[in-house]
C-alpha cells in the first residue's frame, strides 16, 4: 500500500513537472509572439505616422491652389463665391420616364346596363 | 524529565539533626530551579531573536540587491504587458477644427562623427561638403582633424541625404533616430502654430520643445506620453485661414502696407477661426529673433495678438453702446457736434465739419471725433473705465499662446478727463486687433463678455452681461448703416449685411513726441450678419497707402474696408453661410397695444 502510494506521488510529481516545463515554453512562446506583434504595431504606428504627414503635406493649399490653376482648362475650378449658392427648387427635376402605352388595356368600372 | 524534589528526604533529615532550617533547603532548591527556568527562557528568546534578524536581514538583502539590479539594469519595455503599448513617445499632434493635421512628427536621423575612430578624415570632409553645400569644408576639416571626439554634423537629414553618407563608408560617420516636428502646410497659420526646436540632444534622441504659439503654450500637454496619440484640437479652420491668408497677402501688397493681421472669431463661442499677421514665416525653419532694428517689424512678431495700437475710431462704437446702456442716449439723441472742441489748450477735430448737431447714429456712421467725445464727458472716466475693463481692454488676452501674456494694453497713467475724450474716439489707448475682436464680439452677441480662445469647444461661453441686449441690438444696427451710408461704402458684400466700424489712427512716433503726418494704422471691425452676427472680424493694415487717385488715401475706409469686403465674400461661403436676405425695417407700422 504504501509503495503504491510513493508511486503515485512520483507520478504526480512527474506529471507535475512536464505541465510545468510545457507550460513555462508556452509562455515564453506568447510572449515572444507579443513583441513581436508590439513591434509590428509600432511599424505600422510610425508607417502610419508618414502617410499622414505626407497626406497632409500633399493637400496643403498652396499645392491644391496651384494644381486648380494649372489644371483650370479641364476642371474649371474657381474659389467659391456667395452667388455660387442655390436654392435645391433651382433645380431642374429629371425628366419623367413616359410611361410605355402601347399594349393598352380597356378598364371600366362602369358595366353596361341595357 | 526528571524534577529534582524541593525537599530531598535526606538532606531534610540531615539538616533537622543539625538543628538547621530545612526551609532554607527548599527555598535554595527553588532559586536553583528559577535559574535554569531562566537560562532555557533566555536561550530560547536569543534563538528566537536571532532567527528574526536573520529573516529580516534577509529580506532587507533581498529588496536592497532588487533596488540594485533596478538602478544599475537597462531599463526594458514589460514584455508580457499587451495593454502598455498606448503609451506613444513622442509630441502629439496638433489638427484644426475638422481634424487635418497641421503639426504632426516625423522620423529622420541626424548624423554626427567620432573622428577618432575615421580613416581618411580629408575625403569625408570633402564628400560631406557635396552632400551639404551649406557646410564649410575648411572647419569642417579642422574639426575632423582635431582633437575632437565628437562632433554633430546635421541635426536633421533626409533619407537621401543618409544614403548619400552611408555611401562615403567611413566608420566615424554615425546617426542618430530623430524625431522632427513637420508643419506640412508650410507657412500657413505660422503665428498660431510657432514652431519647435531641440532641447537636450543625445545620439539616441532628443527632446523637441516648442518655442512659439500654442507649440509653447501646451509645450507639456504635448510633450506629456500620454497624450501621444490625443492631438490637440485647435478652433482654426484650416481651409478659412488659407483663403484669408491669401486675401489679405493680396490687399497687403495693393495698399502697399508693410504689415497686416486678420482676426476672425465666432462671436458665441469666442473660438478664433482664422488668426492672420503678415509678414509670417516657415515654422519648419523659424528664423531667429533679430538682435537689432524694430521688433514690431520682424516676422516673427504676431501683430494680431502682440501688436498694440492705438486702434482709432472702431472705438466709438464702444461709447456709443454705453451710452445707450446707462439710458443717456438713444439712436436718435441729438449731439453737439460743432468744433473745434476745446478741452484746455487740446483741440478736437473732425475729418471735416459736420454742422452743429448730429443724432447719436450720425455720429457714429460720419465718425464724428467730438460728437463722441461730448458722449465720453457725460458717460465720465470711471464708468468709461469700468466699461472697458469688462470688455477685457485692460488685462492681456487669455488665448492660448505665449505671445499673448505680453500684450498688456497701453492704458493713460493719469486717466483725465481728456483721457476720457480722446480714448472714446480711439486714442490714447493701445489694445491688440485680438482685445478689438473679443469687444465687438460682446456687442454682436448681446452683450455678453467673450474671452477668446484658440481651442474648439462647442458651446456658447455664456459670459458675464456687460451691456443690454437692447443696447447692442441699436449699437448693430449703426455699425450696419455706417456700411450701408457711411465711411465704409466698400465693406459691403451682398447677401451678408456686414457691419462694421472703421478706424484710421496716425502712427505714433517710436522714440516719443508726437504723431506720423503720414503713417497710419487703418483698421474695420467688423461682424457679419449685422442683423444676427455669427462672426466678428478685424483687418488691420499697417502704414496702407491707396494711390489709385490723384492724392494718396489713407484712410481706413480706402484700405482696410475694401480688404475685409473681398475677405468675407471668400471666407463666409467656406464657413457654409449662404447669402440672405436682410430682414428690412417695417417702415410706419409701430406696434401698440390696444
Amino acid at each position: 500500500m504504501r509503495s503504491l502510494m510513493f508511486i503515485m506521488t512520483a507520478m504526480a510529481v512527474i506529471s507535475l513537472a512536464v505541465w510545468a516545463y510545457r507550460e513555462n515554453y508556452q509562455t515564453q512562446h506568447v510572449i515572444n509572439e507579443t513583441e513581436m506583434l508590439q513591434q509590428e504595431i509600432g511599424a505600422a504606428r510610425s508607417r502610419l505616422a508618414v502617410l499622414r504627414a505626407e497626406w497632409a503635406y500633399l493637400n496643403r493649399p498652396d499645392r491644391l491652389r496651384d494644381l486648380a490653376e494649372l489644371n483650370f482648362d479641364n476642371l474649371k475650378l474657381l474659389p467659391l463665391r456667395p452667388d455660387q449658392f442655390g436654392k435645391a427648387d433651382q433645380v431642374s427635376y429629371p425628366p419623367l420616364r413616359e410611361a410605355d402605352f402601347s399594349e393598352a388595356v380597356d378598364v371600366s368600372s362602369q358595366e353596361d346596363y341595357p | 524529565m526528571i524534577r529534582t524534589p524541593l525537599r530531598p528526604l535526606a538532606r531534610i533529615l540531615k539538616a533537622r539533626d543539625t538543628g538547621e532550617n530545612p526551609d532554607a533547603i527548599e527555598r535554595e532548591n527553588i532559586r536553583v530551579r528559577h535559574e535554569e527556568m531562566r537560562d532555557k527562557a533566555r536561550n530560547r528568546a536569543e534563538g528566537r531573536l536571532l532567527i528574526l534578524s536573520v529573516a529580516f536581514l534577509a529580506g532587507f538583502i533581498v529588496v536592497g540587491v532588487r533596488m540594485g539590479t533596478l538602478a544599475f539594469s537597462e531599463a526594458q519595455e514589460p514584455r508580457a504587458d499587451a495593454t502598455g503599448s498606448q503609451i506613444v513617445a513622442q509630441r502629439a499632434d496638433i489638427v484644426d477644427r475638422k481634424g487635418r493635421i497641421l503639426a504632426t512628427n516625423l522620423e529622420t536621423h541626424s548624423l554626427y562623427a567620432q573622428p577618432h575612430q575615421m580613416i581618411d578624415k580629408e575625403r569625408v570632409a570633402k564628400e560631406l561638403v557635396a552632400i551639404f553645400p551649406d557646410l564649410k569644408e575648411e572647419r569642417l576639416t579642422k574639426d575632423l582633424t582635431g582633437k575632437r571626439k565628437f562632433l554633430w554634423i546635421k541635426k536633421k537629414i533626409s533619407p537621401e541625404q543618409k544614403q548619400a553618407v552611408h555611401d562615403i563608408g567611413d566608420p566615424g560617420l554615425l546617426f542618430g533616430p530623430r524625431e522632427m516636428r513637420l508643419y506640412p502646410n508650410g507657412k500657413l497659420a505660422a503665428h498660431v502654430l510657432g514652431g519647435a526646436s531641440f532641447g537636450k540632444e543625445d545620439v539616441r534622441a532628443a527632446e523637441v520643445i516648442g518655442v512659439g504659439g500654442v507649440e509653447k503654450h501646451f509645450d507639456d500637454a504635448l510633450r506629456d506620453p500620454a497624450n501621444g496619440d490625443r492631438a490637440l484640437t485647435l478652433s482654426i479652420d484650416l481651409t478659412v485661414q488659407a483663403a484669408a491668408e491669401r486675401v489679405l497677402y493680396g490687399g497687403m501688397r495693393l495698399m502697399n502696407a508693410k504689415g497686416a493681421a486678420a482676426v476672425l472669431m465666432d462671436v458665441h463661442t469666442g473660438e478664433i477661426i482664422s488668426l492672420v499677421s503678415l509678414p509670417d514665416f516657415d515654422p519648419n525653419d523659424r528664423p531667429r529673433p533679430p538682435t537689432e532694428g524694430n521688433p514690431g517689424d520682424s516676422v516673427l512678431f504676431n501683430r494680431a495678438v502682440q501688436g498694440l495700437y492705438e486702434l482709432g475710431s472702431t472705438f466709438k462704437i464702444f461709447t456709443a453702446a454705453q451710452a445707450m446702456d446707462l439710458g443717456l442716449a438713444n439712436p436718435t439723441t441729438l449731439i453737439k457736434t460743432a468744433g473745434p472742441l476745446r478741452w484746455g489748450k487740446f483741440k478736437i477735430r473732425d475729418f471735416r465739419n459736420y454742422g452743429s448737431e448730429l443724432t447719436l447714429t450720425k455720429v457714429i456712421v460720419k465718425s464724428s471725433n467730438i460728437g463722441t467725445a461730448r458722449m465720453a464727458q457725460v458717460i465720465g472716466a470711471k464708468r468709461q473705465q469700468d466699461f472697458l475693463r469688462d470688455l477685457g481692454f485692460f488685462d492681456p488676452t487669455s488665448i492660448e499662446m505665449v505671445e499673448a501674456k505680453g500684450a498688456q494694453p497701453l492704458l493713460p497713467k493719469n486717466w483725465s478727463e481728456l483721457s476720457t475724450m480722446t480714448i472714446s474716439y480711439g486714442h490714447g489707448l493701445s489694445s491688440s486687433p485680438m482685445h478689438l475682436a473679443a469687444g465687438y464680439a460682446a456687442i454682436a452677441n448681446g452683450g455678453k463678455r467673450v474671452t477668446p480662445t484658440i481651442l474648439k469647444r462647442d458651446t456658447p461661453q455664456g459670459g458675464a452681461r456687460i451691456m443690454s441686449a437692447d443696447a447692442a441690438r441699436e449699437a448693430r444696427s449703426m455699425l450696419r448703416k455706417v456700411v450701408t451710408e457711411g465711411t465704409a461704402s466698400f465693406g459691403e458684400v451682398p447677401g451678408y449685411a456686414v457691419g462694421g466700424k472703421t478706424g484710421t489712427a496716425d502712427k505714433p512716433k517710436e522714440r516719443g513726441g508726437g504723431y506720423y503726418e503720414d503713417k497710419v494704422i487703418a483698421t474695420f471691425a467688423s461682424m457679419f450678419p449685422a442683423h444676427d452676427p455669427k462672426y466678428v472680424l478685424i483687418v488691420t493694415l499697417d502704414e496702407p497707402v491707396e494711390t489709385s487717385g490723384s492724392k494718396p488715401r489713407r484712410t481706413a475706409g480706402w484700405t482696410a474696408v475694401p480688404v475685409a469686403a473681398e475677405m468675407i465674400g471668400r471666407i463666409a461661403p467656406l464657413l457654409g453661410m449662404r447669402p440672405e436676405v436682410e430682414p428690412g425695417q417695417l417702415a410706419g407700422i409701430t406696434l401698440t397695444s390696444n
